[in-house]
């Protein structure tokens, strides 16, 4: 036990230490984790098995959980800036935070309490039941206090986070109306943009749609792609079908055309028998 | 080694620590978490407390002390939340409007 | 039951029995006064949706007090004599320490006269409201007053305790107040009520100390506690509950040297004149003394002062009556001098008790018939209220005047007419009983003969002096009603006294007198009062009926007649004595306060300021500052403790 326990505190106290000073909000969570765990393992030690779950569950998933949910909605990135603007404040800061150590480490020295008695006799019904039987007879009156600012504060979050909306929400008969409105006055597309083209042999999404004159819909292809100049060009394609088409030539001698590509390709192909034609 | 006062120191330790870290650290996450390892801090020492004396009580503040701290959290990660929407900020500084 | 005697009668204590035991229709004894509040609460928070009905509603709940008065009346004279005061306890008012005080109802054979007089002769006024007040579009609000009134009235008449007393006492302190301020855009109505309600405070300071002597004598404010345990205390403490009691009194009936506000009061709405000030409200001071029968015929010398109070006012009312143009305010005057009379009365004790409650009967018909004959002439004659712009009105008005003729007969106490047997008797005691005090009343009746056959002459008969425009008309059937109901009572009234059955009738409540030894026959005192009555009238048709009257009213007049236009320079008595002492008080101590004691304060608020400056500097906004001077304090209190514990 002593072992666990000094194990432990190498841990903990480390740990703690590095939440003052570790400059991303992620880290110091990770680090209270820690911690937390670390303390979880010691009430265990110290023969409160019920509490060893409770810190796990409610602190470690529940509570860390918040923060971190928190953290990632304020910007994980964000880290703290090292200066200090209050003047005085951090050395203030350590000289008072020490002598509170230190005083409530002398403090401590100063008692003896004895050895600890342990928890045998009264965890001999075991240690939830013995606790249910507390909570429920002598702090019953506390318990439903508890409750009540337990729902007090789910009321008091969801008060906080709610946000007034200042228009009324939009209705889909207004939504589409805003459609053709755009549609009017800057020529946005009345429907929706025309998907990719698809083909067999291609990762179909970076291949532009062919319109039925045979001039490829550049629309067709996510803005990104374009960006990144990664679209193939519809003359490009038409390559690849001449070739294909010279290779089914070669093998049975026919003549080219859309014969061929009618045989080995999925429908969906229909329309690039007509690419070659337009591409070339 | 079975005496009380090595949890205790430990939990005055981590005290301390807890309490530095509010007063040093400027998001106010951090400084929310640092709260949350003083009330830790308590906790072990409640538990220590209750091994030492024999009796349960200790660990049914311990257990008090986590509800409260469930309803303390998110009460004040909601009210980050909301100054963080209207300033763009989540450091305690920021929020110095309320002076002379 | 009669615990103690003295000088050979005795005094009744009031032991009443509980509602539940008497059964019948005594438990709903608090719904006599719970109507009309519901109609006040209904109609007030109602706001507009009720102008509709408002007035009706108003006048409902007025009638419906009436009929359950009247069932109360029924069933408490098919009692046994001795069984009639019923008490109803509705709930526990105060409860501090060992003092408690129930919010206890009492009903018994005064009490029962008043509850008739106040919600029969109200409701009938209520009825006439409804013609008068037709187009004031505030008249939803009226009735609602109308109806605070009347339930604070009757909280007053059936309270068992002077607490109770008090709560209506103050109530239709409040409900004359916002009447008589009705409407308030003129500002002579508005400074009338702050008048009326100022000077009611005044008296009010006397009931509020009464009730706190009380409190202090018998450790109570209930009737039957304070009666049951009067003859214990000493007279010296009785004398001064009594004279504060009359202070009381007289702020609420008018009487001098609290009289100048009813004058005023006839800036109200006539109705209001008629329903408050002259046949209920003013009433109260008398019923208060008349309730109060333990303490005074235990104190003499309040008794003598009650008298006193009572024949100046009679005598002040009567010659303020004789003097003005004004026909409200000539109503009002002689409201004073009649109200004096049952002031007198009921300071005769035991003799005077019951025609004090007869004549207050009495007047409440036939004054509330006359102030509302009055308001039907002012509604025909465009609210002009100057008697000099009338006359000729009897061809025109023939309801109207009819039913004033009767209220004016009654009112100089015309033989066989109801004033006439209260009056009279009041007169005949009196003259009995201290004979200088008589012979005012007999010269004030004579007055009165006077001033009332003076406005009847000015109104009614003569030539016509109305100003252009002007069309007199009759009123309609909604005020006539009223008028001759009340006209019917004011003649009939007598009835009460017939047998002496007012006298019988409230021996449970304020004792039986013993047969007084009269010098002459009865019928002697009435020969007298008639005589002197037929002499004021017969100068009236000399000095007013005779000859021409000036449309405005002469300057060169004597003194005594310009004293009593001036309302005998009452205001300007109280503006001597009271008011401008009162002021330079107050600038003194307004010019102390500035130097002395602001100087002081000033003074350390500045230096607290100096000091705030200073400190204000350490409120960063910075929350880890805060923090941190926390941790420092917790690191101190732990150094000392660890400091003391070494």
């Amino acid at each position: 036990m002593s072992i666990t326990f000094w194990l432990l505190s190498a841990i903990i106290v480390p740990a703690a230490l590095g939440i003052l000073f570790v400059r991303k909000a992620v880290h110091a969570a990770l680090l209270l984790a820690a911690v937390m765990i670390s303390l979880a393992i010691i009430y265990l030690t110290l023969e409160a098995p019920f509490l060893f779950a409770v810190q796990i569950i409610v602190y470690t998933g529940a509570i860390m959980m918040l923060f971190l949910f928190v953290v990632m909605l304020v910007g994980v990135d964000a880290s703290d800036s090292v200066v200090e603007t209050i003047r005085g404040q951090r050395w203030l800061a350590w000289t008072a935070g020490v002598v509170l150590g230190a005083l409530l480490l002398v403090g401590v020295a100063q008692i003896s309490l004895g050895t600890m008695v342990g928890l045998d006799a009264a965890n001999s019904g075991g240690n939830i039941e013995g606790l249910a039987d507390l909570l429920f007879s002598r702090y019953v009156l506390l318990f439903e206090v508890t409750a009540a600012l337990l729902i007090t504060a789910a009321v008091g979050a969801m008060v906080l986070a709610h946000r007034e909306r200042l228009e009324p929400k939009p209705t889909q008969a207004s939504m589409a109306a805003q459609r053709v409105r755009d549609f009017s006055e800057t020529g946005r597309p009345l429907v929706p943009l025309p998907s990719p083209g698809v083909y067999a042999r291609h990762n179909a999404v970076d291949t532009p749609a062919l319109l039925p004159d045979g001039t490829p819909a550049e629309e067709s292809v996510a803005r990104v792609l374009a960006a990144r100049g990664t679209v193939r060009s519809a003359p490009a394609l038409a390559d690849d079908i001449t070739e294909v088409q010279r290779t089914l030539g070669d093998v049975d001698g026919g003549p080219a055309g859309g014969a061929t590509g009618g045989t080995d390709q999925a429908s969906g192909s229909g329309h690039n028998t007509e690419n070659p034609e337009a591409g070339a | 080694m079975n005496d009380v006062n090595a949890y205790i120191g430990l939990s005055a330790v981590l005290f301390t620590i807890g309490a530095i870290g509010v007063l040093t650290r400027r998001n106010a996450i951090v400084v929310f978490m640092c709260v949350e390892l003083m009330l830790n801090a308590c906790n072990l020492a409640l538990v220590a407390f209750a091994h030492q004396h024999g009796n349960l009580d200790g660990q049914v503040a311990a257990f008090f002390v986590m509800v409260v701290a469930a309803a303390e959290v998110v009460v004040g990660l909601a009210i980050i939340m909301t100054i963080f929407r209207t300033r763009r900020s989540a450091s305690v500084d920021d929020a110095s409007l309320l002076k002379y | 039951m009669f615990l103690y005697t003295e000088g050979g009668h005795s005094i009744p204590v009031v032991d009443p029995i509980s509602a539940a035991d008497a059964g019948g229709v005594f438990p709903l004894l608090w719904l006599v006064i719970a109507l009309p509040l519901l109609g006040a609460v209904v109609l007030l928070l109602g706001g507009r949706r009720t102008d509709a009905w408002g007035h009706l509603l108003g006048t409902a709940t007025a009638v419906g007090s009436f009929v359950l008065s009247t069932l109360l009346l029924i069933a408490m004279m098919g009692r046994e004599e001795g069984d009639r005061s019923v008490t109803q306890h509705l709930w526990d008012w105060v409860s501090v320490g060992g003092y408690e005080i129930g919010m206890d109802l009492l009903v018994d054979p005064l009490s029962i006269l008043f509850l008739m007089l106040i919600t029969g002769v109200g409701s009938l006024i209520h009825v006439y409201s409804i013609g008068y007040m037709e187009h004031d579009p505030r008249r939803r609000r009226f009735f609602a007053y109308l109806n605070l009134f009347v339930a604070a009235m009757l909280m007053l008449v059936l309270a068992e305790n002077y607490l109770g007393v008090f709560l209506g006492w103050e109530g239709v302190g409040l409900a004359s107040y916002l009447l008589i301020g009705f409407w308030q855009h003129k500002p002579s109505a508005a400074a009338a009520a702050k008048k009326a309600f100022v000077i009611n405070r005044v008296g009010d300071i006397g009931m509020s100390l009464a009730i706190a002597m009380f409190f202090v004598t018998f450790g109570s404010a209930s009737f039957t506690v304070i009666s049951a345990n009067a003859s214990g205390a000493g007279e010296g403490t009785m004398t001064a509950i009594g004279l504060l009691l009359l202070l009381g009194a007289a702020g609420k009936s008018a009487q001098v040297p609290l009289q100048a506000w009813l004058l005023d009061a006839m800036e109200g709405p006539t109705p209001v004149s008629a329903l408050i000030h002259a046949a209920t409200m003013v009433t109260a001071g008398v019923y208060l003394v008349v309730r109060s029968n333990f303490v005074f015929e235990a104190a003499p010398a309040a008794q003598t002062a009650v008298v006193v109070v009572a024949t100046v006012t009679l005598l002040w009312g009567a010659v303020i009556g004789c003097a003005k143009d004004d026909i409200k305010k000539a109503l009002a005057g002689s409201t004073m001098s009649q109200i004096g009379y049952m002031m007198l009365a009921a300071g005769l004790g035991v003799y005077g008790y019951a025609y004090a409650i007869f004549h207050l009967i009495t007047h409440g018909f036939f004054k509330a018939n006359m102030f509302l004959g009055a308001g039907s002439v002012m509604h025909g004659m465009n609210d002009d209220v100057d008697m000099r712009h009338y006359g000729a009105l009897r061809k025109l008005m023939p309801v109207t005047f009819l039913t004033f003729a009767m209220g004016y007969l009654a009112i100089i106490g015309f033989p066989l007419f109801s004033g006439f047997w209260s009056k009279d008797k009041i007169i005949e005691t009196a003259l009995v009983e201290s004979p200088v005090f008589g012979i005012c009343a007999l010269i004030g009746a004579g007055v009165t003969g006077f001033y009332m056959t003076r406005v009847m002459l000015m109104t009614f008969f003569g030539e016509k002096r109305w100003q252009d425009g002007v069309h007199p008309h009759e009123s309609p059937s909604v005020m006539t009603f009223p008028l001759i109901v009340l006209a019917a009572l004011s003649v009939l009234g007598g009835v009460l006294y017939l047998g002496g059955w007012i006298k019988d009738w409230l021996v449970p409540v304020v004792g039986k007198a013993p047969e007084h030894e009269l010098p002459f026959p009865a019928i002697v005192f009435s020969l007298i009062t008639v005589a002197v009555v037929a002499v004021g009238v017969a100068i009236a048709w000399l000095s007013v009926g005779r000859r021409p009257i000036p449309s405005t009213a002469p300057t060169d007049v004597s003194f005594v007649t310009r004293a009593a236009r001036n309302d005998l320079y009452g205001d300007a008595i109280h503006d001597t004595l009271v008011v401008e002492p009162g002021k330079a008080l107050t600038r003194g101590l307004v010019s102390a306060d500035r130097s002395l004691v602001d100087g002081l304060f000033t003074g350390g608020a500045s230096l607290v300021q100096g000091l705030g400056q200073g400190l204000r500097r350490a409120q960063n906004g910075f929350v880890r500052s805060y923090a941190l001077s926390i941790l420092a304090g917790v690191v101190i209190v732990l150094a000392a403790l660890l400091v003391v514990n070494l």
